[in-house]
């Protein structure tokens, strides 16, 4: 596995930018740790100060400093989609690995509530759960329910693999030893269906910081608890665009381009190194 | 050195003249380098009217000289060195030196017919457009001529017009890969290469699908070059034929002679497996496994499992050279016994 | 034509449950939230002031009729299907006594106008730029295009939205960022409300198309990379077909068609985008009425807004159903 990491980042320059930013990010995030400050404290600091030595990325109109803030709320919003992502990542792999073993009535009947599921337009359905919840709403139960809607799509391509897997002669020797069926699948498929899990989690987690931003700046969240969409909420709330606090907008949305950009070189670089045509053409082309 | 053929002489110059060529897939992954060796120096010559079989077993490399003779290859497959030429008709053609001239000669005198015609035709098209894109501008003919021409031909074939207006998914195998060979003669090319045209049919419908090429060459007095691991369809209707092994021709020579006196160690064990009525003898195989063409053997390329093998067998490649009736790579031509 | 009916027996069927498991889930989540509706409409309403008990009393039961929360699990379920089929949610309480139907259908219109431009044009757009880039690999400028196009995908929609709502709002003001027509405008089949809807659409249509139309891209590539490598392109190639018709009738025709399927599967999300962009730019569709809603504590309202998007988006993708075996041969012929 090492090898394989240690080879990407050796020769395939999009994983290389994506490992970098998104492990600058997540470092960036981890520091908040040491933050000099509570991160929930309000007008501790003199507010709306431009960039300086003093306050490196300035501080808000609440008497924040942003460079804290920002390290805070990435951490935040990281830990949600990273739940999101774990959660529907355990749910995609049981259903598409069941629907696509043991295929027949089990697959028809998983498969049709799957693209039901898919129908569904996520985000009304997530802000009538924040509606109902009101202030009882907290940051795991949104988790949880972006979770069950975010599974849909990744468990359709886990079936297709494990589909094409379950013809193979290595499938029919297991059977023949009288392997159980939930060890096949765990021991024998399972590493086939890895690489696939792992692009579908970067996409996923893209998926899911995207929507706690969404979210967050429309004010449907935990307001108080730092995160990159809080910040934007808070910083329309006093305005901050007309009143000239450029630093307040401009900080968290830079980190989340980097962010997510990071993210979505690891993802296609991952994805070129798994799916074998694409390695083809980088082989010799 | 252009070895001279010694089949049936014919008054023109050959259709395609293959001179040492060299076909190797270069691959670099990762900073490691690899090189697949899948046709290395080929030499040969096909006349007009003549039907060339091609033998040899799974990846000796012998799809990928086919495809190599057919300018059909793309990274990380290249042509290292070498050259393939055709004569159509007064003009040559180097395939390698003019692309633009080979793919306006594609067609008119140079057609294909794939393995496995289940997926050639284009699914979301009605079957009458695979002819207009492929043939219609080679024919100089009104749409209503060209149409009432590919029906006739279509009939000849022993297809129903109709099918003109289906789609590929609604019509059958057999009938699929009669369309295949209707189209690939439709506009009557001087040479035909056909990729295992047989292979996966069932043998009532492969009988009918050589009786048919074998009747449209003799129509059209063109060259037909295919492809197949089955030694029976060699048999059945190929003038001459050429074993390949590891990416080499091994021998080459008049069908009759070959299955008759085969001169090379391989080919002799190739017809020795073949079944012969009243024979109840067992059949024995070759020790080991076809050679890896990334690291290929030193010298003759067959001496690992070659029953004849020598000391210099391990040393030398033995050159292709002629004898008797056609040519053999062997230190010991002719001292094989078909058992 | 039997396969056709068959495929449409099968689609006509889960267009039934995507609505049925749709609205029971709607209904499933306002039920069992730990929250009761009521007592928050009640604080928000005596929020304003001292009210005499009474008065409350009366408006709770009031609202619980309104809300449909009387008698047991099943009858509330029951009712609530009666009020979905017969399209009635009451009145609106921020807006009271106008019927929640009505200001859907006030806002419908302008969402389905805005979402249908803008899907159309990402999904064309998105892709030709993917299939010209998929097929013609050395190509410069596509591959400069298909990097542009690349850079926005991982951007959130929100802020593409605000980007460009700066830069055309603020530092180059050519349009209007609020409102979805000129708002002293008589609407009506006149050139000039026509004119003024087109501008005032433009940005928030951009906003999308911009989010959208990296993910096409992306998909279109890849795939038609995968269909020059199919049996029936690789013969086309052979038989000297011209590149032109090799792209546009053998890997185009082929590569729409998961595409098509893909679209369909899409609507869910792009839903979603419209939401955050109505908002951003002040458009009058039903993302900004649901915003308005959850803002003003408007119990009727939301759940209204959330049963109609999700029956809205499931015709859609009945619709998209309906078109595919046109494009599909083998579907249509079975």
């Amino acid at each position: 596995m090492f090898n394989i990491l240690r080879d990407l980042l050796r020769y395939n320059v999009e994983f290389l930018i994506g490992f970098t930013l998104t492990a600058g990010i997540f470092l960036f995030a981890l520091a908040h740790f040491f933050a000099p400050y509570p991160d929930t404290a309000i007008y501790l600091l003199p507010p709306d100060m431009p960039p300086s030595p003093e306050y490196w990325l300035g501080t808000t109109s609440r008497g924040q400093d942003v460079l804290w803030q920002m390290s805070s709320a990435i951490w935040n919003t990281m830990t949600f989609g990273l739940t999101v992502t774990i959660l529907s990542r355990l749910l995609a792999v049981t259903v598409g690995m069941v629907s696509g073993y043991l295929g027949g009535k089990w697959d028809e009947a998983l498969m049709t509530l799957n693209d039901t599921l898919i129908a569904l337009p996520n985000i009304p359905i997530l802000l009538l759960v924040y509606f109902v919840m009101r202030d009882q709403m907290s940051w795991p139960v949104l988790a949880l329910t972006a979770a069950l809607l975010g599974w849909n799509h990744d468990a359709r391509l886990i079936r297709s693999v494990v589909l094409s897997l379950r013809h193979r002669e290595f499938t029919r020797h297991a059977v023949f030893a009288g392997m159980s069926v939930p060890q096949i699948l765990i021991r024998q498929h399972l590493p086939y269906v890895m690489p696939v899990v792992f692009f579908t989690a970067m996409n996923n987690l893209i998926w899911a910081i995207g929507l706690e931003v969404t979210l967050s700046v429309l004010g449907f969240s935990d307001i108080n608890r730092p995160t990159i969409g809080g910040m934007i909420y808070w910083a329309n709330q006093h305005q901050a665009i007309i009143a000239g606090i450029w630093w307040w907008i401009a900080f968290p949305i830079i980190a989340i381009v980097i962010l997510f950009l990071g993210l979505f070189l690891l993802a296609i670089s991952v994805n070129e190194y798994i799916d074998p045509r694409s390695r083809l053409s980088r082989m010799g082309g | 050195m252009l070895a001279e053929t010694i089949a049936a002489p014919t008054r023109t110059r050959p259709v395609l003249e293959v001179e040492n060529l060299k076909a190797y897939y270069q691959m670099n992954y990762f900073g490691v380098s690899r090189e697949v060796r899948a046709v290395d120096d080929v030499t040969l010559t096909i006349n007009r009217n003549e039907i060339y079989g091609i033998a040899g077993e799974s990846s000796s490399g012998k799809s990928t000289l086919i495809k190599t003779i057919a300018g059909a290859i793309s990274p990380p497959l290249r042509v290292v060195s070498g050259s393939v030429r055709f004569d159509f008709g007064g003009s040559q053609l180097d395939v390698y030196a003019r692309p633009k001239a080979m793919k306006a000669a594609r067609w008119r005198h140079l057609s294909y017919i794939m393995q496995g015609s289940m997926n050639v035709l284009n699914p979301v098209r009605r079957v009458r457009h695979a002819f207009d894109d492929f043939a219609f501008k080679h024919m100089g003919l009104s749409p209503a001529q060209f149409r009432s021409r590919v029906e006739a031909h279509l009939k000849r074939l022993g297809l129903d017009p109709r099918v003109l207006e289906s789609y590929p998914h609604q019509l059958s195998g057999g009938m699929r890969q009669r369309l295949t060979i209707a189209l690939a003669t439709v506009c009557e090319p001087e040479f035909i290469i056909a990729d295992e045209p047989t292979t996966a049919l069932d043998v009532l419908v492969q009988q009918d699908v050589l009786a048919l090429i074998k009747d449209v060459q003799q129509r059209m007095a063109s060259s037909v070059v295919f492809v197949t691991h089955d030694m029976t369809v060699h048999a059945a209707i190929a003038d001459r034929i050429g074993i390949v092994y590891a990416g080499r021709l091994v021998e080459e020579g008049p069908t009759d002679d070959v299955f008759a006196r085969p001169q090379h160690p391989y080919t002799a064990h190739l017809i020795s497996s073949l079944p012969r009525l009243g024979d109840v003898s067992r059949r024995k195989a070759l020790p080991g496994k076809p050679p890896n063409l990334s690291d290929p053997p030193s010298g003759c390329r067959f001496h690992l499992r070659c029953p004849l093998a020598i000391d210099r067998c391990r040393v030398e490649n033995p050159p292709l050279v002629p004898r008797a009736t056609g040519r053999v790579a062997c230190w010991r031509a002719g001292e094989a016994e078909v058992a | 034509m039997d396969g056709f009916a068959k495929y449409l027996v099968r689609r006509f069927f889960q267009f039934i449950l995507v609505v049925f498991l749709g609205v029971s889930l709607t209904f499933l989540i306002t039920n069992l939230s730990p929250v009761d509706p009521v007592e928050q409409t009640v604080s928000l309403m005596t929020n304003f002031g001292a009210t005499d008990p009474r008065s409350v009393e009366l408006m709770r039961e009031a609202l619980a009729e309104l809300y449909g929360l009387q008698g047991s699990f099943l009858d509330q379920y029951l009712s609530f299907w009666g009020r979905v089929l017969r399209g009635d949610f009451g009145p609106s309480l921020s807006s009271f006594p106008t019927p929640v139907m009505s200001l859907i259908m006030g806002a419908l219109p302008w969402t389905i106008g805005l979402l249908t431009l803008a899907v159309i044009i990402t999904w064309i757009l998105g892709n030709l730029l993917g299939a010209l880039a998929g097929y013609f690999r050395s190509n410069i400028p596509l591959k400069l295009a298909g990097a542009a196009v690349m850079a926005l995908h991982p951007v959130p929609a929100y802020i593409t939205g605000l980007v460009l709502l700066l830069i055309f709002g603020y530092a180059w003001p050519i349009l209007p960022i609020s409102g979805g027509a000129q708002m002293n405008l008589q609407p009506g089949l006149t050139l000039e409300y026509l004119r003024s809807l087109v501008l005032h659409g433009t940005l928030p249509a951009l906003t999308l198309v911009l989010v959208g139309i990296g993910g096409w891209f992306i998909s279109m590539r890849s795939l038609v990379s995968n269909i020059v490598t199919d049996d029936h392109v690789v013969y086309a190639e052979l038989g000297g077909v011209s590149s032109g018709t090799i792209f546009s009738q053998y890997v185009a025709r082929n590569a729409l068609l998961p595409q098509v399927t893909g679209l369909a599967l899409s609507l869910g999300g792009v839903f979603g985008g419209a939401v955050i962009t109505e908002f951003l730019f002040n458009y009058p569709g039903m993302g900004r009425l649901l915003v308005q809603g959850i803002y003003r504590g408007d119990y009727s309202l939301v759940l209204g807004v959330t049963t109609m998007s999700i029956i809205a988006v499931a015709i859609a993708v009945f619709v998209i159903d309906l078109v595919y075996p046109l494009i599909d041969p083998r579907v249509r012929l079975g």
